[in-house]
C-alpha cells in the first residue's frame, strides 16, 4: 500500500532522517518505534504532508490504483487519497463539541449518508464518545481524547490510518483498550501505521516493525520477532 | 430628542460593528491585524459611486456589484500580501498589512483623485420621517436592521456551516486542521471575502448617512472599529458587535449631551482602548490567549 524510498527530513540544518526505507503492505499492522527523536513523528508527518522539506519517495498505491509518488503533497490531497492520521498529542479541537471534531474529521467527504454510517460506527467502537457527542472536546479525559482522535481519524474513511504516539499519556488499562481497538481497526480492513514509544504493546500487535535510531533504521523485522530479540529487549522492553 | 440620539448611535454603532467583524475575524483565524480592513470599507463605498456613475447601474445592482467587488478585494489582498507570507513571522505580515494598507489608500488616491464625491442616495431611504416631534431618516432603522441580518446571517454559517466549522477549527489549531483535509488557504480567502463584504456593507452605508466619500474615509472608521472589536474582544463575533455598539453610543450621547465636548469625539474612541487594554486586556468577550500582537 504504502513504500517509502530513502527518505530525507530536514529542519534546517537539522537531519531528522536520514535516509529510511519502509514498506506497508495492505492490510497489515506496521509499527515504527524508537526514542525520541528518533525520527518516527518526522516520517508519519512526512506521509501526512505536513513536513516542507522531505526527500526522497513515498509511493502509494490506493487500493484501486496504480502506484505514485505522493511525496511533499499538502495534507488535504493526502486525505483524498486515503491516508489519515491522528497526530501526536491527540489535538483535539478543544472548543468543538464530539460531534463537530468528527464532522471535521469528515470534512473532504459530500457523501452524508456515509459520513453519518461512520461516525456511527466509531460511536460502536468507542461507546463512551456518543455518551458525550455534546460535550466539548476539551472537557474530556486524557483516553477519551485519545480515542476520539482516533475516531476523527477513521471518519475521512482513509484506506491507510496512521496513528501517533496514540498510549502517550494513558494509564496501562487504557493502553491495551486502545491497542485492542487499533487491532478491531486493522480487522475490518484499515491499513495501519503505528508510531510508538510503547515498544512491547505495537511489537504485540504489528505485523512487521521498524526500530529507528537518531533517523535511521537500526532494526527491522516481524513483531513477534523483535520482541524475543535480545537487542531489542535490552534497549526497548526493559532487559 | 433622546429618540433621535438613540438611532443615530445605533446606526452608528451599528456601523462601526460591521467593520469591527472583519477585524476580529482574520485576528481570530490567523491572529492578525489587517489593517487594510479599513480600505476595504472605503473601497465599498467607491464601487457603489463608479457602479452608479459610470457604468449607469441602479442602485440596488451597484450595492450587489460593490459587495462582490469588494469581498474580491479582500481575497486579492490575502493573496497577494499575507498568504506568502503564512510561515513567516507574524510581525512580517504585520508589516505587510500596514503597508497594504498605504498602498491601497494612496492607489485610490491617483485612481480615484483626492476630490470628495457625492455618492448618489435613492430618496426612499434620506426623506425624513415624522412620527410627531421625532423626525427620523429611514436609513436610521434600515442601518440596524440590515446589521441585524447580516450578523444573524453571519453566526448562521459560522456554527451551522462546513466552512464555519472549519474557520473555528482553524482558529483554534491550523495544522491539525489542515490535516482532517480542510483546505485552510480557501477557508481562509473565504473569510476574508465575507470579511470585506461586511465591511463594504458597512462603507455603503456610511456614504447614504455621510454621502462624501473620499480615499481616506475608511481611516477613523476602521481605527475606531479596530477599537471596537478590541473593546469587545478580539476574536469574537458577538464581541465586535457589542464592541461596535458601545463606541457608537459613547460617541453620539457625549455629542449630543456635552456638545462642548464634541471636538474630542474621535478622542474617547482612543481613550476607551487605552482603559480597556489596562483593565481588561481580553476585551468583554475575548477569550485568554497566550501571545497577541
Amino acid at each position: 500500500m504504502l513504500r517509502i524510498e530513502d527518505l530525507h527530513v530536514y529542519y534546517g540544518a537539522i537531519h531528522a532522517v536520514k535516509g529510511i526505507s519502509i514498506a506497508i503492505p495492505k492490510g497489515g499492522i506496521v509499527t515504527l518505534i524508537g526514542a525520541n527523536g528518533a525520527g518516527k513523528s518526522s516520517t508519519i508527518r512526512s506521509i501526512a504532508g505536513l513536513v516542507k522539506n522531505v526527500k526522497g519517495r513515498i509511493l502509494y498505491t490506493p487500493p484501486d490504483g496504480t502506484e505514485m509518488n505522493i511525496a511533499g503533497r499538502r495534507p488535504e490531497d493526502m486525505v483524498r487519497l486515503g491516508i489519515a492520521m491522528s497526530p501526536e498529542g491527540r489535538r483535539i479541537l478543544p472548543h468543538l463539541t464530539v460531534e463537530e471534531n468528527l464532522k471535521l474529521g469528515a470534512y473532504i467527504r459530500t457523501d452524508t449518508d456515509g459520513v453519518e454510517r461512520d461516525r456511527d460506527h466509531v460511536y460502536e467502537l468507542f461507546p463512551r464518545l456518543k455518551e458525550r457527542s455534546w460535550q466539548k472536546g476539551g472537557t474530556l479525559s486524557g483516553g477519551e481524547q485519545q480515542m476520539l482522535a482516533v475516531g476523527r481519524a477513521l471518519m475521512s474513511s482513509p484506506h491507510l490510518v496512521m496513528l501517533d504516539e496514540p498510549s502517550l499519556g494513558l494509564a496501562p488499562l487504557l493502553v491495551k483498550e486502545v491497542f485492542d481497538i487499533i487491532g478491531e481497526i486493522n480487522a475490518q480492513g484499515k491499513t495501519v501505521l503505528l508510531v510508538e514509544q510503547n515498544a512491547f504493546a505495537a511489537l504485540k500487535i504489528a505485523s512487521y516493525a521498524y526500530i529507528l535510531e537518531v533517523g535511521a533504521i537500526a532494526l527491522e523485522g516481524r513483531g513477534e520477532d523483535l520482541l524475543k530479540d535480545p537487542r531489542v529487549k535490552e534497549a526497548y522492553l526493559g532487559g | 430628542m433622546f429618540v433621535q440620539h438613540f438611532f443615530n448611535a445605533l446606526t452608528l454603532g451599528s456601523l462601526y460593528g460591521l467593520i469591527a467583524i472583519g477585524y476580529t475575524m482574520v485576528y481570530g483565524i490567523l491572529r492578525l491585524i489587517n489593517f487594510a480592513h479599513g480600505d476595504m470599507f472605503m473601497l465599498g463605498a467607491y464601487f457603489v459611486f463608479f457602479a452608479t456613475t459610470l457604468w449607469a447601474l441602479p442602485w440596488s445592482l451597484a450595492v450587489v456589484v460593490a459587495i462582490i467587488g469588494t469581498a474580491l478585494c479582500g481575497v486579492l489582498v490575502d493573496r497577494m500580501a499575507y498568504r506568502p507570507l503564512r510561515d513567516a513571522p507574524r510581525i512580517s505580515a504585520l508589516i505587510s498589512a500596514i503597508g497594504v494598507s498605504f498602498f491601497i489608500q494612496n492607489l485610490s488616491l491617483v485612481l480615484f483623485t483626492g476630490l470628495p464625491r457625492a455618492v448618489m442616495r435613492p430618496d426612499w431611504l434620506v426623506n425624513v420621517i415624522k412620527f410627531g416631534d421625532i423626525r427620523i431618516l429611514p436609513l436610521a432603522i434600515i442601518v440596524p436592521i440590515v446589521t441585524a441580518a447580516l450578523v444573524a446571517s453571519l453566526l448562521w454559517v459560522i456554527y451551522r456551516t462546513k466552512p464555519g466549522l472549519a474557520m473555528r477549527a482553524i482558529s483554534k489549531d491550523i495544522e491539525t486542521t489542515r490535516l482532517m483535509g480542510v483546505p485552510v488557504d480557501k477557508v481562509i480567502a473565504m473569510t476574508f471575502a465575507i470579511g470585506s463584504a461586511l465591511a463594504a456593507a458597512s462603507g455603503i452605508m456610511w456614504a447614504l448617512r455621510y454621502p462624501q466619500i473620499n480615499p481616506f474615509m475608511g481611516l477613523v472608521p476602521g481605527n475606531k472599529a479596530f477599537i471596537a472589536a478590541v473593546f469587545g474582544g478580539i476574536g469574537s463575533i458577538q464581541g465586535a458587535v457589542v464592541g461596535g455598539m458601545i463606541l457608537g453610543f459613547i460617541e453620539i450621547m457625549v455629542v449630543a449631551f456635552f456638545p462642548g465636548l464634541s471636538g474630542y469625539r474621535d478622542a474617547f474612541a482612543f481613550i476607551l482602548l487605552i482603559v480597556i487594554l489596562l483593565m481588561k486586556p481580553t476585551g468583554l468577550m475575548g477569550e485568554k490567549l497566550e501571545d497577541k500582537i
